[in-house]
């Protein structure tokens, strides 16, 4: 495929510490490919990301984001995901009512021992916010060159 | 009824149940009505007003006011005794330093309302069932109180106190309101269609910040946009996007603590419907969580701070009717 | 301004291959704040290490990135690294370069160029560091056991056996607990009396184990090493330090019609009691709501025989204050209320009993001597219909929706003994399913059925309707043979669902444990972590965290006190320092950040401030204990001011890395 001028997404993806930042280790242990598109930032937990955060990458020109974090049920913590979860479906909801495109925020449980998902999440997202095109609904023009 | 508050507010002053009064007095124009704190029998008899255009929820008052000596008299419309009650549940004031007397509400006009139907020189106004005679220097006017009433009376929600130490006449029930309507029918629009309609509203937004400020939930010790660490901080929006995130920010912020008392978009001086996104997420509550009414009683835990196990996934975003 | 120093390693091959190394630390040298920048081989090997600690005395650091492999891996080498120089290990960030970037990617200027953004994230955030102190907390020396069941008496013993203090709060006047109920144990089928009752003396004649029976905890204030527990002892009108235990006063007491709750109220005791021959501690207690001379001051005979002295009707509750460093939860069960499945009959007739009551029925201390008689006529029975999972595995909102465990086995047991004694006695049982995983366990069920001829029949029990003649009409299903029974029955036993004790959830409450929506605690890992509870310093122990048996009882039992143990040989303890903190100018004081607390890290102060106009105001703030608090930081989004702030994590320390990552 030619890469020349390809249209490359920003992507930003908080993952905790516990499951998901340790399913995407695996996923690099086991050589699992995902686009480099995609860029990690530790939080303790899910329940560490504030929506604040998501719409400050979207401010920064990030084109998607995504959060990782343990399964219901197993967060580390014992129910911060539980929160989390409450958090990202209101805020995605409330994206969706600006007309903001949904697919552009994803929420995706990701245990440690599930590096295939975890890359197959990330092909999946990079290519689905990929084929939207680049966020212009929610960045700040001065942040633009 | 402004005649027995005044009355029973003295009273209750005299005998030294209450220090203050918090209630409404008039400002510049008879339609520009402000919450007042009195202090005298004089100063009621003087400028304590309660009228149709009384729409300012004092709820909110009561976290400076009660942080005075003594105790304080306060009047509260139905959906104002929700705000009391969140305020309460948050531990915003001490329930001990206030006397809340429980006043009935047949819905709220507004002088920007009242001029829309061509008066000019506003007088006065009454009330009488279901009309509300507007006086003005040229003519007395009659209208049916549906006509005139604001938005988010034509909705109410509730007739019924859910706080009160007494109540003033009688009590109302909770109503069957269509308020979700107009959120239904954005929901129905496309994505397209919805970023249009937004940025038609939100683009007028000047950042005044009469909407936090007013807003019962909004009452940080420091707000965010004005706390230069939170990395949000702004004094104007720079861009569509600064428009656009200090209202998801703020909506979000209130978000399971708002009671929908609407008095956002009662005092946006651009008329930008700010109810319908603390609405929307009510009503995502609602449908998502089971019915929550914030400030329906004290202590209840907002959905936000709570869960249960089976809660549903954030992808139903992806699967819900609408586009 | 930070002084930075970035070293990109090449980890061999591993990063190397794929990502330019040279280019990374190029690129990174150029950062604002970067006054060092180099690559090497192995930053793990001791040669890498020694690499990074002359940097930093060289250049003066302040802040480090290792561009590497996975924190997970090599930060705690890192940080001790550094700070072996000095620089506090808290000011080191690591960009994971090879797990997130070098292995995942072939196109080494794709790999190259995210490098470099991963490092222009760790730079953005180190440079919000701020060297943070792990804290340190003293551990007292001692712990508590709530519950004096054999959960409880293990973990004490343990605890005791490993030399520390140790005290069991037991709220029956002995403890002993279920175990003391119960006639045999499957699958040996030895007597539970003879294995528990030395337990229960050694605890008693241990000088490290301290028993306040007929007590309960009132309140728990602290935290994990550093517990502050009121215990109330109740007043049992008898001094324990006089009382012998002869029982002379329960043989003279006049209340003769008083329920005996150890024998399940199927006989009587009196007024004054020891519940069992083998309590511990031997002491009689008064019960008050029957004692003529504590309702009416007419009586007084206990006092008369007593040769001790040691009656004393004039006690009071008394409340103590004893401080822990780690507090064991073992408070056991109880098989739930049957009234609600009136289909069982179980209110209206006698004959229809719990298996628990058949416990006491068959024990030879029990109130019949050991012979199974019918309750209500105290003939022998010919015919006993067992049911299984009364209340277990239900839905329907009557009893609990989980398994109790335990029943299949006890059922097994109750039908072999039976047959075993009886053998003219034909024995029934109903189950959904049998369940005997578990050392022996399914040999043992299968002997009920092929070696004693018990009668297993899958299905379910419709109606038990007693006759006037005294019989007991049980109608039921037979699932595999697809009919209807209908069986004259002499007894029905059934296994009621068992559920945590009622003081749970007060209990849970006090000490901020969690506990799931049947209120058993909730254990911080289901498979790690089985013993402890979230909450730090706490402990289960027993069926309070699920149903158990009495091996598995015993089992958790003594790995939660080896935990307890591994906390109270700790000098002092060590806090992570990246936990919560509360900007109290700003905390509005609203409770938020307190609900979603998963450790009641978070109490409430009144605190007063200084205003503007000089003017002092009281107001409500936050206020995080760090010795308790792990950083999850669910308090910080919760928080709508914001006061609440993650140490480590802080929110600017994060958005600086989104805007490191979303800048072009």
């Amino acid at each position: 495929m030619p890469e020349v001028n390809a249209y490359k997404p920003k992507i930003v993806a908080f993952c905790c510490n516990w499951c998901s930042y340790a399913g995407a280790d695996l996923a690099g242990t086991n050589r699992l490919n995902y686009p480099a598109d995609v860029k990690i930032i530790r939080v303790p937990c899910s329940c560490r990301v504030n929506p604040m955060f998501i719409l400050r990458a979207f401010q920064r020109g990030a084109d998607g984001v995504i959060l990782c974090g343990c399964h219901p049920g197993d967060c580390h913590y014992t129910t911060g995901n539980y929160y989390a979860r409450r958090r990202m479906t209101l805020l995605f909801s409330m994206l969706d009512y600006l007309g903001i495109e949904k697919e552009r925020t994803r929420v995706e449980w990701v245990s440690a021992a599930e590096g295939a998902k975890f890359a197959a999440t990330m092909n999946d997202f990079v290519s689905t916010v990929a084929a939207l095109g680049e966020n212009k609904r929610l960045e700040d023009l001065r942040c633009k060159e | 009824m402004q005649g027995m508050m005044i009355a029973r507010a003295k009273e209750l002053l005299q005998n030294g149940t209450v220090n203050r009064v918090l209630g409404w007095q008039t400002g510049e124009f008879v339609y520009d009505i402000t919450p007042a704190v009195f202090e005298t029998a004089e100063e009621l008899d003087e400028k304590f007003v309660y009228n149709a255009f009384c729409g300012n929820n004092l709820s909110k008052y009561l976290v400076k006011e009660t942080k005075k000596d003594g105790k304080i008299l306060v009047f509260l419309k139905p959906c104002d005794t929700y705000s009391f009650n969140q305020l309460l549940t948050e531990h915003r004031f001490d329930r001990e330093k206030v006397y809340a007397i429980g006043i009935p509400c047949d819905g709220k006009t507004s002088g920007e309302m009242v001029k829309s139907k061509g008066l000019s020189g506003i007088t006065g106004i009454d009330e009488d069932g279901d009309n509300i005679t507007v006086h003005t220097i040229y003519e007395d006017k009659t209208f049916n109180r549906d006509e005139i009433l604001e938005e988010r009376c034509r909705t109410c929600k509730s007739k019924k106190h859910v706080a009160y130490d007494e109540l003033i006449g009688e009590d109302g029930e909770v109503l069957d309101s269509h308020r979700f309507d107009m959120v239904a029918k954005l929901e129905a629009m496309t994505p397209d269609e919805r970023f249009a309609f937004w940025r038609s509203q939100l683009s007028k937004c000047i950042r005044c910040n009469a909407c936090r400020n007013v807003c019962p939930a909004c009452t940080c010790e420091k707000c965010v946009f004005d706390n230069p660490a939170s990395g949000i901080a702004q004094k104007a929006a720079a861009d569509s996007f600064e428009e656009n995130m200090f209202h998801i920010i703020r909506a979000f912020h209130v978000a399971g603590r708002c009671t929908d008392c609407g008095e956002c978009s009662r005092v946006c001086p651009q008329n930008i419907p700010l109810h319908l996104l603390n609405r929307k997420f009510i009503k995502d509550i609602d449908e998502l969580y089971g019915d929550y009414q914030a400030g329906a009683e004290v202590g209840s835990r907002a959905p936000l701070v709570n869960y249960t196990a089976e809660d549903v996934e954030p992808s139903i975003v992806y699967h819900r009717e609408g586009k | 301004m930070q002084k930075i120093g970035v070293f990109v390693c090449w980890c061999g091959s591993n990063i190397a291959a794929t990502v330019d190394v040279q280019a990374v630390s190029d690129t990174l040298a150029k950062e604002p704040g970067v006054v060092y920048a180099t690559n090497y081989q192995y930053m793990c090997s001791e040669s890498g290490q020694n690499l990074i600690k002359d940097a930093i005395k060289q250049y003066g650091l302040t802040g480090v990135v290792i561009c590497s492999c996975s924190p997970r891996m090599h930060e705690a080498t890192f940080r001790k690294a550094v700070a072996s120089v000095g620089l506090n290990p808290y000011m080191l960030e690591v960009a994971n370069i090879r797990e997130q970037c070098s292995w995942i990617h072939k196109d080494k200027a794709l790999a190259t160029e995210k490098a470099i953004t991963l490092g222009r994230a760790a730079i953005a955030k180190v440079q919000l560091n701020a060297p943070l102190q792990a804290g340190e907390s003293p551990v007292v020396k001692r712990a508590l056991v709530i519950g004096g069941g054999i959960a409880g008496i293990q973990t004490a013993l343990d605890i005791a056996e490993a030399g520390f203090e140790v005290d069991i709060v037991e709220k029956q006047p002995t403890i002993g607990g279920k175990m003391a109920q119960i006639d045999k144990t499957f699958p040996t089928l030895d007597c539970a009396a003879c294995i528990l009752t030395p337990k229960m003396v050694e605890c008693s004649q241990n000088d490290k184990v301290h028993i306040y029976s007929y007590s309960e905890v009132t309140s728990v204030k602290g935290f994990v090493g550093n517990f502050t527990v009121s215990i109330k002892k109740k007043a049992r009108y008898v001094a324990e330090n006089k009382c012998t235990g002869c029982g002379e006063c329960t043989t003279k007491c006049p209340m003769k019609n008083v329920p005996n709750e150890f024998n399940l109220g199927l006989d009587n005791r009196r007024a004054i009691y020891i519940p069992f021959a083998q309590a511990v501690p031997k002491v009689a207690t008064i019960d008050p709501n029957y004692c003529n001379m504590l309702k009416n001051g007419k009586c007084g005979l206990c006092a008369k025989v007593c040769t001790a002295g040691a009656i004393d009707y004039k006690q009071q509750d008394q409340v103590i204050e004893e401080r822990y460093g780690a507090i064991v939860v073992a408070t056991g069960y109880n098989p739930i209320k049957l009234d609600k499945f009136e289909e069982f009959d179980y209110s209206l007739s006698k004959d229809v009993v719990t298996s628990l009551e058949l416990e006491r029925l068959m024990n030879a201390a029990g109130p019949t001597g050991g012979t199974l008689l019918r309750p209500s006529d105290g003939t022998h029975p010919h015919t006993i219909v067992f049911v299984q999972c009364v209340g277990s595995r239900d839905t329907s909102g009557c009893g609990k929706p989980y398994c109790s465990k335990i029943c299949c086995m006890y059922t097994a047991k109750h039908a072999m003994l039976i047959r075993e004694k009886y053998p003219d006695t034909e024995v029934y049982v109903f189950y959904i399913d049998v369940r005997t995983p578990g050392k022996n366990f399914d040999e043992f069920y299968r002997r009920a059925v092929e070696q004693y001829g018990v009668h297993y029949i899958k299905g379910m029990v419709g109606k038990v309707a007693p006759r006037a003649d005294g019989k007991i009409m049980v109608q039921a299903s037979d699932l595999l043979a697809n009919e209807q029974l209908h069986i004259e029955a002499d007894m029905v036993v059934l296994a009621a669902a068992i559920e945590p004790d009622k003081s749970a959830r007060p209990l849970a409450t006090m000490l901020t444990a969690s506990m799931d929506t049947n209120d058993f605690f909730t254990e911080a890992h289901p498979k790690l972590r089985p013993v402890e509870s979230p909450t730090a310093g706490i402990f289960l122990s027993g069926v309070c965290q699920g149903p158990k048996d009495i091996p598995e009882t015993v089992s958790q039992a003594s790995a939660a006190a080896a935990k307890v143990i591994g906390l109270l040989v700790t000098a002092k303890l060590t806090t992570n320092p990246c936990v919560a903190h509360c900007n109290e100018l700003m905390c509005n004081g609203c409770s938020s950040c307190e609900r979603v607390c998963p450790y009641g890290a978070i109490t409430y102060v009144e605190k007063e401030f200084r205003m503007p106009d000089r003017t002092t105001q009281l107001r409500r703030v936050a206020s995080v204990n760090p010795a308790v608090c792990q950083g999850c930081g669910a308090c910080t989004v919760a928080c709508p001011s914001g006061a609440m702030d993650l140490n480590g994590f802080s929110n600017s320390q994060i958005m600086a890395e989104v805007d490191a990552i979303c800048q072009k």
